[in-house]
């Protein structure tokens, strides 16, 4: 079943209009050079700015959908950690949800390991832990779609994977989840990659494939190492690249 | 907590309204009738007037606070209280109203003014340095147009006349005074504390809030133009009267856990309090000179002011 239905999205001067589906349930990595569009086409989804085109989540159009409709919805984490109010972790998690409800937050301060913080002032806390708090935050209303914006920055190797587990998760319940990352290690733990520059997406394919593909160095400049891994890419092999 | 601010408020307000009680009980000894005329002629609109300004501060304060994103922004600072007393002034002394709804109406115009300005010189998203010079600024200019305008006035008494109330008075005021202040701010108060759910909301970030459907910009302007409405009212009737805009959201924000939109509802009940508290001292100085409410309020706002500034600089250094 099509869960997120995006027609011809699209913000002046960054992100072309682009047309994008996604099942329910589906783990969706979003990777490209930096300034390439990642955060654009999130933010046009979530219509954070007046992007133009329609967005529709479970056949429902997002533009003119009430305060409580949208958290059922989606969330949005932008990639900003700063807040500027002394809020405690368990007050900004419940800030996540459209009323009281205790029981959902202990839950996400046992997921998130965040019981020993929760009366801490989030603007208190390091950047690392500030990020499980403000995760939690968009997982809290169980909205249908995710929308994480390098969610896994400043995170521990730990919590990088305890993340991804707690993605997978979402995604199994049925939730989608669009993640951007720039680990291209952690591909593989996604069902499919999107590769988004200059403003539009390259490449949309499994990320093995993405993986493998020839543009993929190309629009990165970086290629496969002999030792293994990545190497940046030779200059005249970048020059005759389109 | 709560429960205790309630209590507070009522004795303050009910203090206020009966103190000092010596010649209410010597008139009531002479004639009861003249007695109930104080209390309800004199006292009563001028405890609604002090308990109703002092929300307003509270309430606008809290919500310019949360909009700014600064603790620091407040209804003072910020030159709006300037700007709604010269707006009063240019009403009162040049245009030659009377009618106190029309001068509310000025001073709410010059407090919209002086914030349309703060937000065009300095921007929202604005650091604290910015957000304080700007309004300096706008405050020095503002205060200094009023003397102008004080100076150049048709009347010759304007000056001697304005000293009784710029600095802050609640001396005398009829209730059509009251009320012009009152249904205006009245009214102001209840949509920012409408607004207090997308206040908090806007402390996740604006692009959070955004994709909750809640426009920033939008908001911001309606913070703004409340905030002018609430305060403006007020001042054009009981004068500029500083620093319960900028301490009662301070103390609101520890009763609402941080929160800076539900911290407007606590912040304007702390303003009315912090307001009867002044108006009180004023009254028992035993003078037969009015001393203006803003010299209390500046007198014991300027250490926590003073306070705030240094906690401020910790947190940044820290």
């Amino acid at each position: 079943m099509t869960s997120l239905i995006a027609h011809s999205v699209a913000i002046e001067q960054r992100l072309h209009r682009t047309d994008l589906r996604v099942e329910a349930g589906q783990l969706v990595a979003l990777v490209g050079p930096n300034g390439g569009g990642k955060t654009s086409l999130l933010r046009a989804l979530a219509r954070v700015e007046q992007a133009s085109g329609r967005v529709e989540i479970d056949g429902e159009s997002l533009d003119g959908a009430s305060e409580a409709r949208r958290r059922a919805l989606l969330s949005f984490l932008p990639a900003s950690r700063d807040m500027a109010w002394p809020i405690a972790s368990r007050d900004v998690i419940a800030l996540g949800l459209s009323h009281r409800d205790d029981e959902r937050v202990s839950d996400l301060l046992d997921l998130f390991e965040l019981g020993r913080l929760a009366k801490r002032p989030v603007n208190r806390l390091s950047t690392g832990e500030r990020a499980r708090v403000l995760a939690a935050r968009a997982l809290a209303a169980k909205p249908r779609v995710l929308l994480l914006d390098e969610p896994l920055s400043n995170l521990d190797p730990y919590w990088v994977l305890n993340f991804l587990n707690i993605f997978r998760a979402c995604a199994t319940s049925g939730q989608v989840a669009l993640v951007a990352v720039h680990d291209l290690a952690l591909l593989t733990h996604f069902d499919r990659g999107l590769l988004i520059s200059d403003g539009q997406v390259q490449m949309d394919e499994a990320p093995a494939d993405l993986l493998a593909g020839e543009r993929f160095g190309e629009i990165f400049r970086i290629c496969a190492s002999p030792e293994g891994g990545w190497a940046v890419r030779p200059l005249a092999d970048r020059q005759s690249s389109p | 907590m709560r429960a205790l601010l309630a209590l507070l408020f009522i004795l303050a307000a009910a203090a206020h309204f009966v103190l000092p009680i010596g010649p209410l009980l010597e008139a009531k000894a002479i004639d009861p009738g003249v007695a109930q005329l104080i209390l309800l002629g004199l006292r009563l609109p001028r405890t609604l007037l002090v308990v109703g300004y002092g929300a307003a501060l509270g309430a606008s304060g809290a919500a310019l606070q949360a909009m700014f994103a600064n603790p620091l922004a407040s209804p003072d600072l910020s030159g709006a209280s300037s700007g709604a007393a010269l707006g009063a002034v240019i009403g009162g002394y040049w245009l030659g109203f009377s009618q106190p709804l029309l001068l509310a109406a000025c001073g709410a115009a010059g407090a919209l003014g002086t914030l349309v300005l703060l937000v065009a010189l300095a921007g929202r998203k604005v650091d604290t340095t910015t957000l304080l010079l700007a309004g300096l600024a706008i405050s020095l200019a503002a205060g200094a147009a009023t003397s102008l305008a004080l100076a150049l006035a048709p009347s010759p008494f304007a000056f001697y006349d304005a000293f009784d109330w710029l600095m802050g008075s609640f001396v005398d005021r009829s209730f059509a005074q009251a009320a012009a202040a009152l249904i205006p701010a009245s009214i102001a108060i209840i949509l920012l504390v409408r607004r207090r759910r997308a206040l908090d909301l806007i402390a996740l970030g604006e692009d959070v809030a955004a994709s909750l459907g809640i426009r920033a910009n939008r908001l911001a302007l309606e913070v703004i133009a409340l905030s002018a409405v609430a305060v403006g009212a007020c001042v054009s009737v009981a004068g500029a009267i500083g620093f319960v805009g900028l301490v009662a959201p301070v103390t609101g924000r520890q009763i609402s856990r941080g929160h800076p939109g539900s911290a407007m509802i606590p912040a304007a009940v702390i303003g009315s309090i912090l307001m009867l508290l002044a108006d009180l001292a004023v009254r028992a100085v035993p003078l037969d000179r009015p001393i203006p409410v803003g010299v209390i309020t500046a007198l014991f706002g300027t250490p926590l002011f003073v306070w705030l500034v240094v906690t401020m600089r910790r947190s940044l250094t820290a």
